[in-house]
Protein backbone atom coordinates (compact mmCIF):
# COMPACT_ATOMS: atom_id res chain seq x y z
CA UNK A 1 0.00 0.00 0.00
CA UNK A 2 1.37 3.43 -0.87
CA UNK A 3 1.20 6.28 1.54
CA UNK A 4 -1.62 8.09 -0.23
CA UNK A 5 -5.00 8.44 1.32
CA UNK A 6 -7.16 5.69 -0.27
CA UNK A 7 -10.00 8.08 -0.89
CA UNK A 8 -7.67 10.29 -2.96
CA UNK A 9 -5.91 7.62 -4.96
CA UNK A 10 -3.51 8.43 -7.76
CA UNK A 11 -6.39 8.44 -10.25
CA UNK A 12 -8.58 10.89 -8.30
CA UNK A 13 -9.61 13.87 -10.48
CA UNK A 14 -7.91 17.18 -9.69
CA UNK A 15 -9.93 19.22 -7.29
CA UNK A 16 -11.49 22.34 -8.81
CA UNK A 17 -9.62 25.48 -7.76
CA UNK A 18 -11.19 27.10 -4.75
CA UNK A 19 -12.47 30.54 -5.64
CA UNK A 20 -11.07 32.95 -3.14
CA UNK A 21 -12.30 36.49 -2.89
CA UNK A 22 -9.27 37.97 -4.59
CA UNK A 23 -6.79 35.97 -6.74
CA UNK A 24 -3.24 36.10 -5.55
CA UNK A 25 -0.45 37.57 -7.65
CA UNK A 26 0.74 34.06 -8.48
CA UNK A 27 -2.71 33.01 -9.62
CA UNK A 28 -3.08 36.03 -11.84
CA UNK A 29 0.31 35.38 -13.42
CA UNK A 30 -0.66 31.77 -14.10
CA UNK A 31 -3.93 32.83 -15.67
CA UNK A 32 -2.08 35.30 -17.85
CA UNK A 33 0.33 32.55 -19.03
CA UNK A 34 -2.58 30.27 -19.84
CA UNK A 35 -4.26 33.03 -21.83
CA UNK A 36 -1.19 33.69 -23.95
CA UNK A 37 -0.59 29.96 -24.51
CA UNK A 38 -4.15 29.46 -25.64
CA UNK A 39 -3.91 32.54 -27.82
CA UNK A 40 -0.80 31.21 -29.53
CA UNK A 41 -2.37 27.80 -30.05
CA UNK A 42 -5.43 29.40 -31.58
CA UNK A 43 -3.29 31.46 -33.95
CA UNK A 44 -1.29 28.40 -35.06
CA UNK A 45 -4.53 26.52 -35.57
CA UNK A 46 -5.94 29.24 -37.82
CA UNK A 47 -2.74 29.36 -39.89
CA UNK A 48 -2.60 25.59 -40.30
CA UNK A 49 -6.24 25.31 -41.31
CA UNK A 50 -5.64 28.13 -43.78
CA UNK A 51 -2.64 26.38 -45.34
CA UNK A 52 -4.40 23.04 -45.75
CA UNK A 53 -7.47 24.80 -47.16
CA UNK A 54 -5.28 26.59 -49.71
CA UNK A 55 -3.64 23.28 -50.64
CA UNK A 56 -7.04 21.67 -51.08
CA UNK A 57 -8.11 24.56 -53.30
CA UNK A 58 -4.96 24.41 -55.44
CA UNK A 59 -5.39 20.65 -55.81
CA UNK A 60 -8.72 21.15 -57.56
CA UNK A 61 -7.66 24.18 -59.61
CA UNK A 62 -6.11 22.25 -62.54
CA UNK A 63 -9.36 20.36 -63.09
CA UNK A 64 -11.37 23.57 -62.93
CA UNK A 65 -9.05 25.35 -65.40
CA UNK A 66 -9.01 22.38 -67.77
CA UNK A 67 -12.78 22.00 -67.68
CA UNK A 68 -13.26 25.73 -68.13
CA UNK A 69 -10.96 25.89 -71.11
CA UNK A 70 -12.44 22.75 -72.69
CA UNK A 71 -15.94 24.16 -72.40
CA UNK A 72 -14.81 27.46 -73.91
CA UNK A 73 -12.92 25.89 -76.79
CA UNK A 74 -14.97 22.79 -77.43
CA UNK A 75 -18.57 23.38 -76.39
CA UNK A 76 -19.37 25.30 -79.59
CA UNK A 77 -18.47 22.23 -81.68
CA UNK A 78 -20.66 19.87 -79.71
CA UNK A 79 -23.91 19.37 -81.53
CA UNK A 80 -26.06 16.53 -82.84
CA UNK A 81 -23.68 15.90 -85.73
CA UNK A 82 -20.77 15.52 -83.38
CA UNK A 83 -22.42 12.47 -81.82
CA UNK A 84 -23.83 10.99 -85.04
CA UNK A 85 -21.39 11.77 -87.88
CA UNK A 86 -18.00 10.44 -88.78
CA UNK A 87 -15.17 12.91 -89.50
CA UNK A 88 -15.38 14.87 -92.75
CA UNK A 89 -12.34 15.10 -95.05
CA UNK A 90 -9.88 17.85 -94.01
CA UNK A 91 -11.06 21.34 -94.87
CA UNK A 92 -14.76 20.47 -95.00
CA UNK A 93 -17.03 21.89 -92.35
CA UNK A 94 -19.09 19.71 -90.02
CA UNK A 95 -18.58 16.09 -89.20
CA UNK A 96 -18.27 14.42 -85.82
CA UNK A 97 -16.61 11.74 -83.79
CA UNK A 98 -19.37 9.16 -83.56
CA UNK A 99 -17.14 6.38 -84.87
CA UNK A 100 -14.45 7.27 -82.34
CA UNK A 101 -16.93 7.11 -79.48
CA UNK A 102 -18.18 3.72 -80.64
CA UNK A 103 -14.56 2.66 -81.03
CA UNK A 104 -13.66 3.72 -77.50
CA UNK A 105 -16.68 1.81 -76.22
CA UNK A 106 -15.64 -1.33 -78.12
CA UNK A 107 -12.08 -0.99 -76.82
CA UNK A 108 -13.29 -0.58 -73.22
CA UNK A 109 -15.47 -3.67 -73.53
CA UNK A 110 -12.65 -5.71 -75.06
CA UNK A 111 -10.18 -4.51 -72.43
CA UNK A 112 -12.62 -5.31 -69.62
CA UNK A 113 -13.40 -8.74 -71.03
CA UNK A 114 -9.68 -9.49 -71.01
CA UNK A 115 -8.49 -7.60 -67.92
CA UNK A 116 -11.29 -7.96 -65.36
CA UNK A 117 -11.47 -11.78 -65.05
CA UNK A 118 -7.69 -12.05 -64.85
CA UNK A 119 -7.35 -9.12 -62.45
CA UNK A 120 -10.15 -10.25 -60.12
CA UNK A 121 -8.93 -13.85 -60.20
CA UNK A 122 -5.37 -12.80 -59.42
CA UNK A 123 -6.59 -10.52 -56.60
CA UNK A 124 -8.61 -13.37 -55.11
CA UNK A 125 -5.56 -15.61 -55.29
CA UNK A 126 -3.35 -13.00 -53.60
CA UNK A 127 -5.86 -12.42 -50.82
CA UNK A 128 -6.42 -16.12 -50.15
CA UNK A 129 -2.77 -17.13 -50.31
CA UNK A 130 -1.11 -14.33 -48.42
CA UNK A 131 2.49 -14.78 -47.47
CA UNK A 132 3.34 -17.53 -49.93
CA UNK A 133 6.39 -16.92 -52.13
CA UNK A 134 4.31 -17.03 -55.29
CA UNK A 135 1.83 -14.49 -53.93
CA UNK A 136 4.61 -12.13 -52.89
CA UNK A 137 6.23 -12.45 -56.31
CA UNK A 138 2.93 -11.85 -58.12
CA UNK A 139 2.18 -8.83 -55.94
CA UNK A 140 5.58 -7.33 -56.65
CA UNK A 141 5.40 -7.94 -60.39
CA UNK A 142 1.89 -6.55 -60.42
CA UNK A 143 3.18 -3.32 -58.87
CA UNK A 144 5.94 -3.16 -61.47
CA UNK A 145 3.41 -3.71 -64.24
CA UNK A 146 1.30 -0.92 -62.76
CA UNK A 147 4.18 1.48 -63.18
CA UNK A 148 4.98 0.35 -66.71
CA UNK A 149 4.80 3.30 -69.14
CA UNK A 150 1.82 2.84 -71.42
CA UNK A 151 3.93 3.41 -74.53
CA UNK A 152 5.92 0.30 -73.59
CA UNK A 153 2.69 -1.64 -73.37
CA UNK A 154 1.82 -0.40 -76.86
CA UNK A 155 5.14 -1.49 -78.33
CA UNK A 156 4.80 -4.84 -76.60
CA UNK A 157 1.33 -5.38 -78.06
CA UNK A 158 2.61 -4.36 -81.49
CA UNK A 159 5.46 -6.88 -81.30
CA UNK A 160 3.42 -9.81 -80.09
CA UNK A 161 -0.03 -9.16 -81.54
CA UNK A 162 0.07 -6.77 -84.48
CA UNK A 163 3.16 -8.17 -86.14
CA UNK A 164 2.13 -11.86 -86.04
CA UNK A 165 -1.42 -10.98 -87.21
CA UNK A 166 -0.04 -8.81 -89.97
CA UNK A 167 -2.44 -5.90 -89.37
CA UNK A 168 -3.59 -3.33 -86.86
CA UNK A 169 -6.70 -4.53 -85.03
CA UNK A 170 -9.06 -3.37 -82.31
CA UNK A 171 -8.38 -6.67 -80.58
CA UNK A 172 -4.69 -5.85 -80.12
CA UNK A 173 -5.64 -2.47 -78.63
CA UNK A 174 -8.19 -4.07 -76.33
CA UNK A 175 -5.62 -6.54 -75.05
CA UNK A 176 -3.02 -3.82 -74.52
CA UNK A 177 -5.53 -1.74 -72.54
CA UNK A 178 -6.74 -4.83 -70.67
CA UNK A 179 -3.19 -5.66 -69.67
CA UNK A 180 -2.93 -2.15 -68.23
CA UNK A 181 -6.08 -2.75 -66.19
CA UNK A 182 -4.88 -6.04 -64.70
CA UNK A 183 -2.49 -4.73 -62.01
CA UNK A 184 -4.95 -2.06 -60.88
CA UNK A 185 -7.84 -4.50 -60.64
CA UNK A 186 -5.63 -7.11 -58.97
CA UNK A 187 -4.55 -4.79 -56.20
CA UNK A 188 -7.95 -3.27 -55.51
CA UNK A 189 -9.54 -6.73 -55.48
CA UNK A 190 -6.93 -7.98 -53.04
CA UNK A 191 -7.40 -4.96 -50.78
CA UNK A 192 -11.19 -5.22 -50.85
CA UNK A 193 -11.12 -8.93 -50.04
CA UNK A 194 -8.62 -8.37 -47.27
CA UNK A 195 -10.94 -5.98 -45.45
CA UNK A 196 -13.68 -8.63 -45.35
CA UNK A 197 -13.44 -9.76 -41.71
CA UNK A 198 -11.95 -13.20 -41.07
CA UNK A 199 -14.92 -13.87 -38.80
CA UNK A 200 -17.23 -13.81 -41.81
CA UNK A 201 -15.09 -16.37 -43.60
CA UNK A 202 -15.06 -18.53 -40.47
CA UNK A 203 -18.82 -18.25 -40.11
CA UNK A 204 -19.27 -19.61 -43.63
CA UNK A 205 -16.77 -22.41 -43.07
CA UNK A 206 -18.49 -23.33 -39.81
CA UNK A 207 -21.79 -23.66 -41.69
CA UNK A 208 -20.20 -26.33 -43.85
CA UNK A 209 -19.28 -24.12 -46.81
CA UNK A 210 -16.38 -25.42 -48.84
CA UNK A 211 -13.38 -23.17 -49.31
CA UNK A 212 -14.17 -22.13 -52.87
CA UNK A 213 -17.82 -21.51 -51.99
CA UNK A 214 -16.78 -19.39 -49.01
CA UNK A 215 -14.47 -17.35 -51.23
CA UNK A 216 -16.92 -16.94 -54.06
CA UNK A 217 -20.30 -16.59 -52.36
CA UNK A 218 -19.48 -14.95 -49.05
CA UNK A 219 -16.13 -13.19 -49.36
CA UNK A 220 -16.23 -12.05 -52.98
CA UNK A 221 -19.87 -10.99 -52.72
CA UNK A 222 -19.17 -8.97 -49.60
CA UNK A 223 -16.24 -7.29 -51.31
CA UNK A 224 -18.12 -6.79 -54.57
CA UNK A 225 -19.02 -3.09 -54.27
CA UNK A 226 -15.36 -2.25 -53.69
CA UNK A 227 -14.24 -4.48 -56.55
CA UNK A 228 -16.75 -2.87 -58.91
CA UNK A 229 -15.42 0.53 -57.88
CA UNK A 230 -11.87 -0.62 -58.56
CA UNK A 231 -12.88 -1.97 -61.95
CA UNK A 232 -14.58 1.30 -62.90
CA UNK A 233 -11.57 3.31 -61.77
CA UNK A 234 -9.41 1.08 -63.95
CA UNK A 235 -11.78 1.58 -66.90
CA UNK A 236 -11.77 5.34 -66.50
CA UNK A 237 -8.00 5.26 -66.43
CA UNK A 238 -7.60 3.32 -69.66
CA UNK A 239 -10.44 5.14 -71.44
CA UNK A 240 -8.17 8.08 -72.15
CA UNK A 241 -4.97 6.16 -72.91
CA UNK A 242 -3.49 7.06 -76.27
CA UNK A 243 -0.01 5.56 -76.36
CA UNK A 244 -1.01 1.87 -76.34
CA UNK A 245 -3.43 2.57 -79.18
CA UNK A 246 -0.90 4.22 -81.51
CA UNK A 247 0.75 0.92 -82.36
CA UNK A 248 -2.26 -1.34 -82.11
CA UNK A 249 -5.57 0.01 -83.40
CA UNK A 250 -4.11 2.70 -85.68
CA UNK A 251 -7.33 4.66 -85.87
CA UNK A 252 -10.03 4.68 -88.51
CA UNK A 253 -11.82 7.47 -90.36
CA UNK A 254 -14.84 5.28 -91.03
CA UNK A 255 -17.40 3.24 -89.14
CA UNK A 256 -16.05 0.03 -87.67
CA UNK A 257 -16.92 -1.93 -84.58
CA UNK A 258 -15.07 -5.07 -85.62
CA UNK A 259 -12.36 -6.45 -83.38
CA UNK A 260 -10.44 -7.68 -86.44
CA UNK A 261 -10.11 -4.27 -88.10
CA UNK A 262 -8.37 -1.02 -87.21
CA UNK A 263 -10.77 1.03 -85.12
CA UNK A 264 -11.20 4.69 -84.24
CA UNK A 265 -10.85 5.84 -80.63
CA UNK A 266 -11.52 9.18 -78.98
CA UNK A 267 -7.99 9.79 -77.65
CA UNK A 268 -6.47 8.90 -81.01
CA UNK A 269 -8.93 11.08 -82.89
CA UNK A 270 -8.19 13.98 -80.55
CA UNK A 271 -4.47 13.47 -81.11
CA UNK A 272 -4.81 13.34 -84.90
CA UNK A 273 -7.06 16.40 -85.08
CA UNK A 274 -4.93 18.36 -82.63
CA UNK A 275 -1.80 18.00 -84.78
CA UNK A 276 -3.64 18.74 -88.03
CA UNK A 277 -3.25 22.19 -89.61
CA UNK A 278 -7.00 22.94 -89.78
CA UNK A 279 -8.71 25.18 -87.20
CA UNK A 280 -11.94 23.34 -87.75
CA UNK A 281 -10.35 20.04 -86.70
CA UNK A 282 -8.75 21.75 -83.71
CA UNK A 283 -12.20 22.75 -82.54
CA UNK A 284 -13.40 19.18 -82.96
CA UNK A 285 -10.39 17.96 -80.95
CA UNK A 286 -11.36 20.26 -78.07
CA UNK A 287 -14.91 19.00 -78.24
CA UNK A 288 -13.65 15.41 -78.26
CA UNK A 289 -11.55 16.13 -75.19
CA UNK A 290 -14.59 17.54 -73.43
CA UNK A 291 -16.65 14.46 -74.28
CA UNK A 292 -13.82 12.18 -73.13
CA UNK A 293 -13.68 13.94 -69.78
CA UNK A 294 -17.46 13.69 -69.59
CA UNK A 295 -17.26 9.92 -70.14
CA UNK A 296 -14.61 9.55 -67.42
CA UNK A 297 -16.73 11.68 -65.09
CA UNK A 298 -19.78 9.49 -65.70
CA UNK A 299 -17.75 6.35 -65.00
CA UNK A 300 -16.44 7.90 -61.77
CA UNK A 301 -19.97 8.74 -60.69
CA UNK A 302 -21.01 5.18 -61.48
CA UNK A 303 -18.13 3.98 -59.33
CA UNK A 304 -19.37 6.04 -56.39
CA UNK A 305 -22.89 4.76 -56.91
CA UNK A 306 -21.67 1.17 -57.00
CA UNK A 307 -20.05 1.54 -53.58
CA UNK A 308 -23.47 1.84 -52.03
CA UNK A 309 -24.67 -1.55 -50.93
CA UNK A 310 -27.79 -3.28 -52.17
CA UNK A 311 -29.67 -2.39 -49.02
CA UNK A 312 -28.95 1.32 -49.26
CA UNK A 313 -26.64 1.31 -46.25
CA UNK A 314 -23.08 2.53 -46.31
CA UNK A 315 -20.71 -0.27 -47.15
CA UNK A 316 -18.80 -0.81 -43.93
CA UNK B 1 -16.99 -23.58 2.71
CA UNK B 2 -17.03 -19.85 3.15
CA UNK B 3 -16.95 -18.84 -0.50
CA UNK B 4 -20.43 -19.40 -1.79
CA UNK B 5 -20.21 -19.76 -5.60
CA UNK B 6 -22.09 -17.32 -7.80
CA UNK B 7 -25.07 -19.45 -8.67
CA UNK B 8 -27.79 -17.12 -9.84
CA UNK B 9 -31.34 -18.44 -10.22
CA UNK B 10 -32.02 -20.28 -13.45
CA UNK B 11 -33.59 -18.27 -16.24
CA UNK B 12 -37.32 -18.66 -16.30
CA UNK B 13 -37.58 -21.45 -18.80
CA UNK B 14 -41.05 -22.72 -19.53
CA UNK B 15 -40.11 -26.34 -19.03
CA UNK B 16 -36.91 -27.29 -17.28
CA UNK B 17 -35.35 -30.02 -19.40
CA UNK B 18 -34.14 -33.15 -17.68
CA UNK B 19 -30.54 -32.82 -16.63
CA UNK B 20 -29.89 -35.94 -14.63
CA UNK B 21 -26.15 -36.43 -14.73
CA UNK B 22 -25.05 -39.56 -16.51
CA UNK B 23 -28.49 -40.28 -17.89
CA UNK B 24 -27.71 -39.30 -21.46
CA UNK B 25 -25.48 -41.05 -23.89
CA UNK B 26 -22.16 -39.65 -25.02
CA UNK B 27 -22.44 -37.71 -28.25
CA UNK B 28 -19.03 -36.16 -28.69
CA UNK B 29 -15.80 -37.37 -27.22
CA UNK B 30 -12.23 -36.09 -27.40
CA UNK B 31 -9.43 -38.50 -26.54
CA UNK B 32 -5.87 -37.40 -25.79
CA UNK B 33 -6.49 -34.30 -27.92
CA UNK B 34 -3.56 -31.98 -28.55
CA UNK B 35 -3.79 -28.86 -30.71
CA UNK B 36 -0.87 -26.84 -32.02
CA UNK B 37 -0.24 -23.49 -33.64
CA UNK B 38 3.07 -24.11 -35.33
CA UNK B 39 5.16 -25.53 -32.52
CA UNK B 40 3.12 -23.95 -29.72
CA UNK B 41 0.81 -26.40 -27.99
CA UNK B 42 -2.51 -24.69 -27.23
CA UNK B 43 -4.38 -27.78 -26.04
CA UNK B 44 -2.47 -30.51 -24.23
CA UNK B 45 -3.71 -34.07 -23.91
CA UNK B 46 -7.36 -33.29 -23.23
CA UNK B 47 -9.88 -36.10 -22.90
CA UNK B 48 -13.46 -35.02 -22.41
CA UNK B 49 -16.97 -36.23 -23.20
CA UNK B 50 -20.03 -34.24 -24.17
CA UNK B 51 -23.39 -35.87 -23.55
CA UNK B 52 -26.57 -35.59 -25.53
CA UNK B 53 -29.16 -33.10 -24.25
CA UNK B 54 -26.69 -31.45 -21.94
CA UNK B 55 -24.97 -28.09 -21.86
CA UNK B 56 -21.27 -28.31 -21.13
CA UNK B 57 -19.44 -25.13 -20.23
CA UNK B 58 -15.71 -24.67 -20.68
CA UNK B 59 -14.22 -22.01 -18.44
CA UNK B 60 -10.72 -20.79 -17.78
CA UNK B 61 -8.55 -17.69 -18.01
CA UNK B 62 -7.66 -16.06 -21.36
CA UNK B 63 -5.26 -18.11 -23.44
CA UNK B 64 -5.99 -21.37 -21.61
CA UNK B 65 -6.96 -23.10 -24.87
CA UNK B 66 -10.70 -23.30 -24.33
CA UNK B 67 -11.59 -21.73 -27.68
CA UNK B 68 -8.99 -23.86 -29.44
CA UNK B 69 -10.45 -27.00 -27.87
CA UNK B 70 -13.88 -25.93 -29.09
CA UNK B 71 -12.56 -25.31 -32.60
CA UNK B 72 -11.08 -28.81 -32.67
CA UNK B 73 -14.55 -30.26 -32.17
CA UNK B 74 -15.78 -29.19 -35.62
CA UNK B 75 -12.42 -29.13 -37.35
CA UNK B 76 -12.33 -25.32 -37.52
CA UNK B 77 -8.90 -25.36 -35.89
CA UNK B 78 -7.31 -26.65 -39.07
CA UNK B 79 -8.51 -23.64 -41.10
CA UNK B 80 -5.75 -21.58 -39.47
CA UNK B 81 -2.41 -21.86 -41.27
CA UNK B 82 0.21 -23.92 -39.37
CA UNK B 83 -2.49 -25.33 -37.07
CA UNK B 84 -2.47 -29.06 -36.43
CA UNK B 85 -4.28 -31.58 -34.24
CA UNK B 86 -3.21 -34.84 -32.58
CA UNK B 87 -5.44 -37.34 -30.80
CA UNK B 88 -9.01 -38.05 -31.78
CA UNK B 89 -12.50 -36.58 -31.62
CA UNK B 90 -15.46 -38.84 -32.22
CA UNK B 91 -19.01 -37.85 -33.01
CA UNK B 92 -21.45 -40.68 -32.27
CA UNK B 93 -18.52 -43.09 -32.25
CA UNK B 94 -17.09 -41.93 -35.59
CA UNK B 95 -13.66 -40.32 -35.50
CA UNK B 96 -14.06 -36.97 -37.28
CA UNK B 97 -10.33 -36.80 -37.96
CA UNK B 98 -10.26 -40.24 -39.59
CA UNK B 99 -9.05 -40.62 -43.14
CA UNK B 100 -11.87 -40.10 -45.64
CA UNK B 101 -13.97 -37.94 -43.32
CA UNK B 102 -14.69 -34.56 -44.89
CA UNK B 103 -14.35 -31.52 -42.62
CA UNK B 104 -17.27 -29.88 -44.44
CA UNK B 105 -19.52 -32.82 -43.59
CA UNK B 106 -18.43 -32.62 -39.94
CA UNK B 107 -19.27 -28.91 -39.72
CA UNK B 108 -22.77 -29.53 -41.04
CA UNK B 109 -23.43 -31.71 -38.03
CA UNK B 110 -21.50 -29.66 -35.51
CA UNK B 111 -22.66 -26.04 -35.75
CA UNK B 112 -20.77 -23.09 -34.35
CA UNK B 113 -21.49 -19.54 -33.19
CA UNK B 114 -18.72 -17.05 -32.58
CA UNK B 115 -17.90 -14.32 -30.13
CA UNK B 116 -18.95 -11.51 -32.44
CA UNK B 117 -22.15 -11.72 -34.47
CA UNK B 118 -21.31 -12.64 -38.06
CA UNK B 119 -24.37 -12.09 -40.25
CA UNK B 120 -23.53 -12.15 -43.96
CA UNK B 121 -23.88 -8.47 -44.92
CA UNK B 122 -24.91 -9.13 -48.51
CA UNK B 123 -27.82 -11.36 -47.53
CA UNK B 124 -31.27 -10.59 -46.17
CA UNK B 125 -32.39 -11.85 -42.77
CA UNK B 126 -34.16 -14.78 -44.38
CA UNK B 127 -31.24 -15.68 -46.62
CA UNK B 128 -28.87 -15.52 -43.66
CA UNK B 129 -30.87 -18.12 -41.77
CA UNK B 130 -31.19 -20.23 -44.91
CA UNK B 131 -27.50 -19.87 -45.80
CA UNK B 132 -26.58 -23.28 -44.45
CA UNK B 133 -29.40 -24.93 -46.40
CA UNK B 134 -28.38 -23.50 -49.76
CA UNK B 135 -25.30 -25.69 -49.95
CA UNK B 136 -26.93 -29.05 -49.38
CA UNK B 137 -26.90 -29.90 -53.08
CA UNK B 138 -29.46 -32.60 -53.79
CA UNK B 139 -30.87 -32.42 -50.26
CA UNK B 140 -31.55 -28.71 -50.57
CA UNK B 141 -35.10 -28.03 -49.38
CA UNK B 142 -37.65 -26.39 -51.64
CA UNK B 143 -38.51 -22.71 -51.30
CA UNK B 144 -41.57 -23.39 -49.21
CA UNK B 145 -39.71 -25.85 -47.00
CA UNK B 146 -36.90 -23.33 -46.60
CA UNK B 147 -39.39 -20.65 -45.54
CA UNK B 148 -40.79 -23.07 -43.00
CA UNK B 149 -37.34 -23.96 -41.62
CA UNK B 150 -36.39 -20.27 -41.44
CA UNK B 151 -39.55 -19.44 -39.52
CA UNK B 152 -38.97 -22.37 -37.19
CA UNK B 153 -35.35 -21.40 -36.51
CA UNK B 154 -36.28 -17.77 -35.90
CA UNK B 155 -39.05 -18.83 -33.51
CA UNK B 156 -36.67 -21.04 -31.57
CA UNK B 157 -34.33 -18.08 -31.11
CA UNK B 158 -37.25 -15.85 -30.12
CA UNK B 159 -36.47 -13.58 -33.05
CA UNK B 160 -39.52 -14.26 -35.18
CA UNK B 161 -41.76 -11.64 -33.59
CA UNK B 162 -39.04 -9.03 -33.98
CA UNK B 163 -38.17 -9.66 -37.63
CA UNK B 164 -41.12 -11.46 -39.26
CA UNK B 165 -42.21 -8.28 -41.06
CA UNK B 166 -38.78 -7.51 -42.48
CA UNK B 167 -37.31 -10.83 -43.53
CA UNK B 168 -36.11 -9.29 -46.79
CA UNK B 169 -34.17 -6.50 -45.06
CA UNK B 170 -30.45 -6.54 -44.52
CA UNK B 171 -29.30 -8.49 -41.48
CA UNK B 172 -26.81 -5.71 -40.75
CA UNK B 173 -29.69 -3.48 -39.67
CA UNK B 174 -30.42 -5.65 -36.61
CA UNK B 175 -29.05 -4.86 -33.16
CA UNK B 176 -26.00 -6.74 -31.88
CA UNK B 177 -28.11 -9.05 -29.74
CA UNK B 178 -30.53 -9.73 -32.58
CA UNK B 179 -27.62 -10.41 -34.92
CA UNK B 180 -26.20 -12.96 -32.50
CA UNK B 181 -29.54 -14.73 -32.15
CA UNK B 182 -29.78 -14.65 -35.95
CA UNK B 183 -26.43 -16.42 -36.11
CA UNK B 184 -27.70 -19.04 -33.69
CA UNK B 185 -30.82 -19.43 -35.84
CA UNK B 186 -28.56 -19.84 -38.87
CA UNK B 187 -26.65 -22.58 -37.09
CA UNK B 188 -29.88 -24.29 -35.97
CA UNK B 189 -31.47 -24.27 -39.43
CA UNK B 190 -29.30 -27.15 -40.62
CA UNK B 191 -30.34 -29.22 -37.57
CA UNK B 192 -26.89 -29.93 -36.18
CA UNK B 193 -26.43 -32.63 -33.52
CA UNK B 194 -24.02 -30.45 -31.59
CA UNK B 195 -23.87 -26.67 -31.21
CA UNK B 196 -20.60 -25.03 -30.23
CA UNK B 197 -20.80 -21.52 -28.76
CA UNK B 198 -17.57 -19.56 -28.47
CA UNK B 199 -18.23 -16.82 -25.91
CA UNK B 200 -21.54 -16.01 -27.59
CA UNK B 201 -22.42 -13.14 -25.26
CA UNK B 202 -19.01 -11.50 -24.96
CA UNK B 203 -20.02 -8.56 -27.16
CA UNK B 204 -23.63 -8.25 -25.97
CA UNK B 205 -25.42 -6.08 -23.43
CA UNK B 206 -26.99 -7.68 -20.32
CA UNK B 207 -30.52 -7.93 -21.75
CA UNK B 208 -29.33 -9.60 -24.96
CA UNK B 209 -27.06 -11.83 -22.89
CA UNK B 210 -30.01 -13.00 -20.86
CA UNK B 211 -31.99 -13.81 -24.00
CA UNK B 212 -29.12 -15.86 -25.41
CA UNK B 213 -28.69 -17.66 -22.09
CA UNK B 214 -32.37 -18.56 -21.98
CA UNK B 215 -32.05 -19.84 -25.51
CA UNK B 216 -29.01 -21.97 -24.65
CA UNK B 217 -30.91 -23.38 -21.71
CA UNK B 218 -33.78 -24.32 -24.02
CA UNK B 219 -31.58 -25.81 -26.73
CA UNK B 220 -30.45 -28.72 -24.60
CA UNK B 221 -33.86 -30.29 -25.00
CA UNK B 222 -32.81 -31.73 -28.30
CA UNK B 223 -29.10 -31.28 -28.80
CA UNK B 224 -25.65 -31.24 -27.31
CA UNK B 225 -24.42 -27.75 -26.48
CA UNK B 226 -20.83 -26.80 -25.66
CA UNK B 227 -20.31 -23.21 -24.53
CA UNK B 228 -17.00 -21.49 -23.94
CA UNK B 229 -17.32 -18.57 -21.58
CA UNK B 230 -15.27 -16.11 -19.60
CA UNK B 231 -18.16 -15.55 -17.32
CA UNK B 232 -18.39 -18.03 -14.45
CA UNK B 233 -21.87 -16.91 -13.48
CA UNK B 234 -22.96 -17.70 -17.00
CA UNK B 235 -21.43 -21.17 -16.82
CA UNK B 236 -23.20 -21.72 -13.52
CA UNK B 237 -26.52 -20.52 -14.94
CA UNK B 238 -26.71 -22.44 -18.19
CA UNK B 239 -24.60 -25.59 -17.95
CA UNK B 240 -25.03 -29.09 -16.59
CA UNK B 241 -21.35 -29.84 -16.53
CA UNK B 242 -18.38 -27.54 -16.44
CA UNK B 243 -14.81 -28.08 -17.54
CA UNK B 244 -12.04 -25.91 -16.13
CA UNK B 245 -8.97 -25.45 -18.30
CA UNK B 246 -5.60 -23.94 -17.48
CA UNK B 247 -2.58 -23.51 -19.79
CA UNK B 248 -3.93 -25.95 -22.32
CA UNK B 249 -4.80 -28.69 -19.86
CA UNK B 250 -8.13 -29.89 -18.58
CA UNK B 251 -7.87 -29.40 -14.82
CA UNK B 252 -11.28 -30.50 -13.70
CA UNK B 253 -14.47 -31.66 -15.40
CA UNK B 254 -17.55 -32.48 -13.40
CA UNK B 255 -21.16 -31.50 -12.76
CA UNK B 256 -21.49 -27.72 -12.69
CA UNK B 257 -22.95 -27.76 -9.21
CA UNK B 258 -20.05 -29.78 -7.86
CA UNK B 259 -17.38 -27.75 -9.62
CA UNK B 260 -18.65 -24.48 -8.20
CA UNK B 261 -19.33 -25.75 -4.67
CA UNK B 262 -16.76 -28.44 -3.93
CA UNK B 263 -14.01 -28.37 -6.52
CA UNK B 264 -11.50 -31.15 -6.05
CA UNK B 265 -8.52 -29.32 -7.53
CA UNK B 266 -6.97 -26.40 -5.66
CA UNK B 267 -6.38 -24.54 -8.94
CA UNK B 268 -10.08 -24.72 -9.78
CA UNK B 269 -10.93 -23.40 -6.36
CA UNK B 270 -8.44 -20.56 -6.75
CA UNK B 271 -9.95 -19.62 -10.11
CA UNK B 272 -13.62 -19.76 -9.16
CA UNK B 273 -13.00 -17.79 -5.99
CA UNK B 274 -11.34 -15.08 -8.05
CA UNK B 275 -7.81 -15.48 -6.78
CA UNK B 276 -6.46 -15.31 -10.36
CA UNK B 277 -7.60 -15.14 -13.98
Amino acid sequence: MTGTNPSHGPMAPPRPPVRTARPSVMQRAAAERTRTTIGRRRAINVVMVGITFAAALVATLPLIFILGHLVKAGASSINWDFFTQIPKPPGEAGGGMANAMVGTLVLILAASAFGLPIGIGAGLYLAENRGTHLANAVRFLSDVLNGLPSIVMGIFAWQFLVKPMGKFTALAGGIALGAMMIPLVTRTTEEMIRIVPVSLREAALALGYSRWRTSLIVVLRTALPGIVTGALVAVSRIAGETAPLLFTVLGNQFWSASLREPIAALPLQIFNFAISPYDQQHALAWAGALVLIGIVLIISLAARFATRSRFGRGGD
Amino acid sequence: MATEPPRAPRPTAAVAPPAAAGAERIRLEARALCAFFGSAEAVRDVSITFRDREVTAIIGPSGCGKSTLLRCLNRMHETVPTARVAGSVSLDGQDIYARGINAIEVRRHVGMVFQRPTPFPTMSIRDNVAAGLQILGRDKPSRAETDHIVEDALKRTALWDEVSTRLKDSAVGLSGGQQQRLCIARALATRPAVLLLDEPTASLDPISTQKVEELVYELRRDMTVVIVTHNMQQAARVSDRTAFMLTGELVEFTATNTLFTTPSDSRTEAYITGRFG
